[in-house]
């Protein structure tokens, strides 16, 4: 276990390096840098003094082992887009409310899909069984910009019930605007959980000690719940895993449809900003989150099911 | 707490009473017993037709604009309205399919000749090959498929000045990183063959390994490789998609859904048409592109 750990964490750390060269190098060779402006050009002195300050006068190599060098004292430099902070307080500003709602979308698809992964499990075969299963095909397959549209049109243009944007803050604001973008966020993953919590469910109904415990008289509740559920879950971790990395960054297209003030967008603002503090930051840091994940589930798997050894 | 025991296979009672019968026969039969499927593929070859005879099926070319008709609620001129600049609306739908289907199948055959070139040589070759391909594919997992197209398509978009529909970008950067669950499928398949019995007697025989893994790994490992591409089919319309509606795919005056739902987003509060029809057709597309998936056998096999 111990010699396994330390070889995934080896391994970690080169996908890690791997990452931040192929960033760095991808993102520097592209003509034309953060102070390009096309009107007013600066006197080229000035402008040599700029890149200077930044650093980005400097060949490449070197600017990479100085960035790498104060990134791992925790010091990701200064966002040019937004120049009066640093990238930290900048991803501490907006991350917060990306972890909200994907945090919040998270508890929703797992308790829907969990819910309607048993029903339709147990009621296999039934309406019941035909509609989660229609719905959750509707949920895996259109993409989340699309079911925000017709939620937007529903619920906020036609019924007026809920905002059409926004999010609220702590020093206001209405909670109703978080709901449709929960919604939104969640509808994916849930349709996933149910998905595999019925097949893996039913795999599970018609094994042997399924049976037994039914034979001892247990109640069906019973039954599912404290016997069947648990073998049930374990294939669900393979797809809790990815899930939560990509729902607490990956959410720029509800954050852009529903206007909420997250990380998401400024992903798309960096890269068309050539922001490129920015840039990397994002980048190690979604890196960062998905290997974690990918080693923690692993082992998860060992806690979970004891015959999976590592 | 309950221990597991392996549970028997089901044994199948009624004798088997079909022909012999091939892989590409079974595959039919199984297909044609599922409505859905069927309905689906109906769907899917209509689309591509569309797509085909976009240039015939449309009233009005795709870049026409009226600026005086602009923002129409669907008429008996228009039968879906106009956009903000006066372009009929269901014109620039049909060439949107167009755009869609492009991108669907041209990512997957990059997506194709990559993966398996690297499935193959990461699959039969081993040893270091094996290593250096895995840990690339892990570099590329690392970072979610959004990031990175992206990234790829900011990169190439500031290092040429031709205006260009952006089309080939697309399609290039959502390939460049669509191989990668080819690739781990083939090699995986290859892994779990090598342990066959008639791998063994291919070997015994004298077949090369080239031979081998051309003859016999491949065409086993055809079914689930047949899954997946039907998956990726709609996963790269779908970025396609994405990307267009954040503004970094398809550029004007070229259509394309996403960005069709993108530039409705300004006037969705009172012209509802402009929102609903091209995400209407994106969850179409997607949806059949799924269930004909879902029809296939071996549907849900883990990639």
């Amino acid at each position: 276990m111990a010699r396994y750990l330390i070889g995934r964490i080896i391994g970690l750390v080169i996908v890690f390096v791997i990452v931040s060269i192929v960033a760095f190098s991808l993102m520097h060779s592209v003509p034309g840098g953060p102070f390009d402006e096309e009107k007013s050009p600066l006197p080229p002195a000035a402008k040599a003094n700029i890149l200077r300050k930044y650093g980005l006068d400097q060949p490449l190599y070197i600017q990479y082992l100085r960035y790498m060098g104060s990134a791992l004292r925790g010091d990701f430099g200064i966002s040019f887009q937004s120049p009066t902070e640093t990238v930290i307080q900048l991803i501490g500003r907006t991350w917060p409310v990306s972890i909200r709602l994907g945090g919040l979308a998270i508890i929703v698809a797992f308790s829907s899909g969990l819910t309607f992964g048993i029903i339709a499990a147990v009621k296999q075969n039934s309406w019941i069984d035909y509609v989660v299963t229609f719905i959750s095909t509707l949920g895996l397959t259109v993409p989340n910009f699309v079911v925000a549209i017709w939620l937007l049109l529903l619920f906020a243009v036609r019924l007026r019930w809920l905002p059409t944007g926004g999010w609220p803050s702590a020093s206001g604001g209405d909670w109703k605007a978080m709901i449709l973008p929960v919604i939104t966020l969640a509808l994916g993953p849930s349709a996933l959980v149910a998905r595999y919590t019925r097949s893996s469910l039913i795999e599970v109904i018609h094994s042997d000690y399924v049976r037994t415990a039914r034979a001892k008289g247990l109640s069906e509740r019973m039954v599912i719940m404290r016997h069947a559920l648990k073998n049930a879950l374990i294939p669900l971790i393979t797809i809790l895993a990815p899930l939560i990395p990509n729902l607490i960054t990956g959410t720029i297209f509800v954050e852009v449809i529903f206007r909420v003030p997250g990380l998401g967008k400024f992903f798309v603002s960096s890269i068309y900003l050539r922001d490129y503090p920015m840039i990397m930051a994002t980048m190690l840091l979604v890196a960062t989150l998905w290997s974690i994940t990918y080693l923690l589930s692993d082992i998860l798997y060992t806690i979970v099911d004891p015959r999976i050894r590592l | 707490m309950s221990t597991i025991v392996e549970q028997p296979a089901v044994l199948e009672l009624e004798p088997r009473m079909r022909p012999a019968s091939n892989l590409w026969r079974d595959a039919a039969r199984r297909f044609r017993k599922n409505k859905l499927a069927v309905g689906a593929l109906v769907v899917v070859i209509l689309l591509i037709l569309i797509a085909i005879f976009a240039d015939v099926l449309a009233p009005y070319p795709y870049d026409y604009s009226v600026i005086s008709e602009a923002l129409q609620f669907p008429s008996p001129q228009h039968p879906l309205g106009t956009d903000a600049v006066g372009r009929d609306f269901l014109s620039r739908l049909i060439y949107g399919t167009r755009v869609s289907l492009l991108v669907g199948f041209s990512v997957m055959g990059i997506a194709l000749i990559f993966g398996l070139f690297f499935g193959l040589l990461a699959g039969t070759l081993g040893g270091w090959v094996d290593y250096v391909v895995m840990r690339w594919v892990e570099v590329l997992t690392a970072i979610p498929i959004w990031l990175f197209a992206l990234f790829l398509i900011s990169v190439w978009r500031a290092s040429d000045t031709a205006p260009g529909s952006g089309l080939l970008k697309v399609i290039v950067a959502i390939g460049l990183i669509g191989w990668v669950d080819i690739c781990r499928l083939t090699r995986a398949q290859l892994l779990s063959l090598r342990q066959k019995d008639f791998i063994l007697s291919a070997e015994a025989i004298g077949a090369t390994r080239v031979q081998i893994a051309a003859r016999h790994m491949l065409p086993n490992a055809l079914t689930p490789l047949i899954v997946a591409v039907t998956i990726g089919i709609p996963t790269a319309i779908f970025t396609e998609a994405g990307l267009s509606f954040l503004g970094f795919g398809i550029n004007d005056p070229l259509p394309s859904w996403g960005k069709m739902v993108a530039d409705s987003s300004s006037y969705i509060r009172v012209y509802w048409h402009l929102g609903v029809f091209p995400t209407f057709a994106i969850a179409i597309t997607m949806l059949s592109f799924s269930f004909v998936g879902d029809g296939l056998p071996m549907r849900w096999i883990r990639i």
